[in-house]
């Protein structure tokens, strides 16, 4: 399984994503720069957190526009894993991969701190290691991490399963029912504002992360083979 | 030449925390008749454009495609001859 990682200018947690990927999964992954619009030889895309474009207009929006965003589409139309962490939770929003939209945090603050999560559906590829309702612990690092959605998209993602994640007990942005992260219809597209990647050691302060990357490899491999 | 000047503002069913901020602090400056705040953006646009149809489409698709949000937001602009 081939990992890759989009780099925006602008994007500041490109290297810790590999760096899980090599030292948890111990596979192979490249950074690739956004103006590389061929994503072909990858199973799995990680698009990093960050500030891209300076979060210039809105946050994800120009980002959206560059050439291996169009890549990014494709793989997930061809069912590759794509998912989506902070910024790139953002990103996948502005470019219509994930329906809904990002406000800025209800108290208006950028919130550093270790939250704790739900896990609503252990049945999609980035979840399967853990338990359905398990609380797990992750780190958030936002402004806007504020998801909305109107009434009619939240009530077909219940039903789906598409919310991968909330914040068990306090809600630190306002998010609409205190969602976390969301999948595609699909559910081979995620994206969630906490971040896995700096959560793989338990020197970090929680090494919960390193479950999902590892949920990531266990269904990619067992559909495809370790190829 | 036109010049089109775009407000984008967050659609009235979308909460606006920086608007209930800043009605806050209006409020302990002694406004107390603020009922409400809506934070928005203007844009300013220049067009090498002859034709004043065309300025408005184009705004229009630039203002759906990337200004503003649908999802969260609304815009609206007006259009300047030669501005």
């Amino acid at each position: 399984m081939r990992f890759a990682v989009p780099v925006f200018p602008g994007s500041n947690c490109d290297e810790d994503c590999a760096k899980a990927v090599r030292e948890i999964l111990d596979r192979p992954v490249d950074l690739v720069w956004y103006k590389n619009g061929n994503l072909d030889p990858y199973d799995a895309i990680l698009l990093p957190g960050g500030f891209s474009y300076g979060d210039y207009l809105r946050t994800g929006a120009l980002a959206r526009f560059s050439p291996v965003m169009d890549a990014v589409a494709e793989a997930a139309d061809r069912g590759k894993l794509v998912l989506g962490i902070c910024n790139g939770f953002q990103v996948l929003l502005e470019a219509g991969l994930l329906p809904g939209a990002m406000r800025v945090n209800d108290h208006l603050k950028f919130r550093c701190s270790i939250q704790t999560l739900r896990v609503e559906n252990n049945r999609l590829p980035f979840t399967g290691l853990y338990e359905e309702g398990e609380e797990i612990r992750l780190p958030i690092a936002h402004g806007e991490g504020n998801y909305y959605c109107d009434d009619g998209t939240l009530k077909g993602l219940e039903e789906r399963g598409q919310i991968a994640f909330r914040y068990a007990g306090e809600n630190p942005n306002g998010s609409v029912t205190g969602i976390a992260g969301i999948t595609n219809r699909e559910g081979n597209v995620l994206g969630l504002m906490p971040h896995p990647e700096r959560a793989i050691y338990g020197w970090m302060g929680t090494d919960d992360g390193a479950r999902l990357f590892r949920s990531m490899l266990r269904y990619w491999e067992g559909m495809h083979g370790a190829a | 030449m036109y010049k089109a000047t775009i407000t984008i503002r967050l659609k009235t069913s979308v909460l606006d925390p920086q608007g209930n901020a800043v009605k806050g602090s209006l409020h302990s400056l002694g406004y107390g008749e603020v009922r409400d705040v809506r934070i928005g953006k203007t844009m300013e646009v220049w067009l090498d454009t002859p034709d004043a149809g065309e300025a408005e489409g184009r705004v229009e698709a630039m203002c759906r495609e990337l200004l503003a949000n649908p999802v969260i937001e609304e815009y609206e602009f007006r259009l300047e001859k030669g501005a």
